[in-house]
């Protein structure tokens, strides 16, 4: 059996745990430079709020009816999200972290031992208790259906009062339950169906998961995406076609790219961005042991004013040698700008995207030409770089391009005016208590 | 006989902030016989904390809990996993702020008591009505004033 374990409402949860005035009212979360709703409480959800909507559009009704908006806040985020995946680690046997609010449990065996809804109830309201997310839990004999459990459980907790409270946690173990709850769904919202599936499914007359699951095998390899789409058929009827994967596997590219918090014309504010990407780059490459061979740059002018397509730019370029160095990297993204630069343009988006990664110091070839970058001195001045920006926080020290003069603001920096302090992570922001 | 299942693989324990313990004593002037002992990790998370990962650190702002030997300024570490029971200093939300007090089980009502006379308790008619974040498991009070050595153990800078 599978488990899935999935945060309601992530984000708005986090920010209540710290701010109790929250409770109750509608809280909405704002994407970078406070743009778009990315995520809402029960309470915004009631309220009609969309997801992506634009918050300019909705902010004057939504706060007259009371509502909050908080700018995203992906310290506090990041660190409640390790409390909940660590706690679920101690109590499953594998734990596969599918995202910042979502896991999938292996349970293999265990039905032998537990009643598997008690568990997963004990495991729900140990969460709830330990960390004051509330989740919703899923379990079946396959991924697919173990989503679409957490799915009804889910529906079932925004569907309840208080003569009937949702339990928050759905079990599918024998075959009724697992057709009942196949015709409940519909088959967009399976685990696996994109946009274009469900158009093609709805054409052909496949309106829920039920009728999907009874769709032929050789209908399914045409029209869904061959092998797969086979086994997402599979995987509702009930048979396994997906494990959990506990390691994560090393990253194969990795990607630095950030909105401006307002529009930008000088190639040196650009060039600003860019050098902070780059040296946010190095240090995720150094975090995980790897080096890049590749590096894409990339700048986007903005979609909807009156600027003609193309809205994005990038320039490719490949490395002389795979490097971790922030100084290298730094050099080489600083070209890449230079190269792809149109002035008269007004840009809002600047990235840097590695690809080819490899472990770091495996089939470095001997260089021709002294290569400076790869001297220890060079490591063990990467070495010392992190452990600043460690002890003294991200950016203490930086590359010269990134650096702006005292007191002045990034002009690359987001816009983040309703930000609640990284409570866990910020001796500086620590949460702060009456007594 | 008894069937054994293979659940899992136990992982350690992985600690955010270890701090080098050495394990022998330190003398001056010549090189240290410590340098040929091992060093053992001290992690401070695991030998003040039962529950680092369901443990949340807070600075304390106000004078009612003094008697308690928490000080204005002081940062305490509140355990979310465990039960509150009558005689813990807890965290309780109170007309939706968090406010720290002594916990005060009665018959017919529960009462969040100050430590200082100046302050009176809150009663709370209905337990259930009590929304308790954690219990307050340690104080960490600074006795190294700020500014006189230019140290600064728990306040922020």
């Amino acid at each position: 059996m599978f488990g899935l374990v999935d945060c309601n409402n992530f984000y708005a949860s986090c920010e209540r745990v710290f701010r109790p005035e929250l409770e109750g009212r509608p809280v909405v979360v704002l994407s970078n430079n406070d743009g778009c709703v990315v995520a809402r409480s029960q309470e915004a959800k009631a309220l009609g709020l969309k997801m992506g909507v634009p918050y300019f559009q909705v902010k004057e009704e939504y706060e007259r009816l009371g509502g909050v908006a908080c700018s995203s806040n992906y310290e506090l985020y990041g660190d409640m999200s390790r409390r909940v995946m660590w706690y679920l680690q101690q109590r499953a046997p594998a734990v596969e972290i599918y995202s910042i609010d979502e896991a999938f449990l292996d349970l293999h065996g265990m039905q032998r031992h537990f009643d598997l809804a008690g568990w997963a109830s004990d495991v729900r309201g140990a969460v709830r208790q330990r960390t004051g997310i509330p989740v919703c839990v899923g379990v079946a004999p396959t991924k697919t259906l173990a989503k679409l459990a957490n799915r009804l459980a889910k529906l079932a907790n925004q569907m309840a009062n208080s003569a009937n409270p949702g339990s928050g946690v759905v079990v599918l173990d024998d075959e009724e339950q697992r057709r009942e709850a196949l015709a409940q769904v519909a088959v967009e919202d399976v685990w696996g169906v994109g946009y274009r599936s469900a158009a093609k499914l709805h054409t052909a007359g496949i309106r829920t998961a039920a009728q999907l699951a009874g769709v032929g095998d050789a209908w399914a390899r045409k029209n869904l995406g061959g092998v797969v789409g086979a086994r997402m058929l599979h995987e509702l009827r009930g048979l396994p076609c997906s494990s959990v994967t506990v390691e994560d596997e090393a990253r194969k590219s990795l990607c630095c790219s950030r909105s401006f918090g307002q529009v930008l014309t000088r190639m040196e504010d650009v060039a600003g961005a860019v050098a902070t990407h780059a040296t946010r780059a190095g240090e995720k490459l150094r975090a995980q042991v790897m080096a890049a061979r590749l590096m894409t740059v990339f700048i986007e002018t903005s979609r909807y004013g009156n600027t003609p397509p193309p809205y994005s730019f990038s320039a490719q370029l490949t490395l002389p040698t795979a490097t971790d160095d922030t100084l290298v990297l730094a050099g080489w993204a600083r070209r890449g700008l230079e190269r792809l630069w149109r002035p008269g343009m007004r840009y809002v988006k600047a990235g840097i995207v590695l690809d080819g990664l490899e472990r770091a110091g495996a089939n470095q070839q001997a260089a021709l030409f002294a290569d400076v970058a790869c001297s220890p001195e060079r490591t063990k001045l990467m070495g010392a770089l992190d452990a600043l920006n460690k002890r003294y926080g991200g950016g203490a020290v930086r590359v010269g391009a990134a650096v702006k003069t005292a007191g002045q603001q990034e002009p690359w920096g987001m816009k983040r005016g309703a930000k609640s302090p990284a409570f866990t992570t910020k001796w500086g922001e620590l949460w702060q208590v009456r007594c | 006989m008894d069937q054994v299942i293979l659940l899992g693989k136990a992982y350690p324990l992985l600690s955010a902030h270890p701090l080098p313990m050495v394990s022998a004593l330190l003398s001056c002037g010549f090189p240290s016989p410590a340098g040929d002992y091992e060093l053992e990790l001290v992690d401070l998370n695991r030998l003040m904390l039962r529950h680092p990962d369901a443990s949340f650190l807070a600075r304390a702002h106000g004078q009612s809990m003094t008697g308690a030997g928490i000080h204005d300024g002081d940062v305490l570490a509140v355990d979310r996993s465990m039960q509150a029971q009558d005689g813990d200093i807890v965290v309780a939300c109170v007309e939706g702020e968090y406010t720290v007090k002594r916990l005060s089980q009665r018959v017919d009502s529960v009462a969040l008591v100050a430590e200082n006379p100046a302050y009176k308790p809150i009663v709370v008619r209905n337990a259930d009505d009590l929304r308790i974040f954690g219990v307050v498991v340690l104080v960490l009070h600074p006795l190294v004033t700020e500014g006189r050595r230019g140290l600064s153990y728990v306040r922020p800078q």
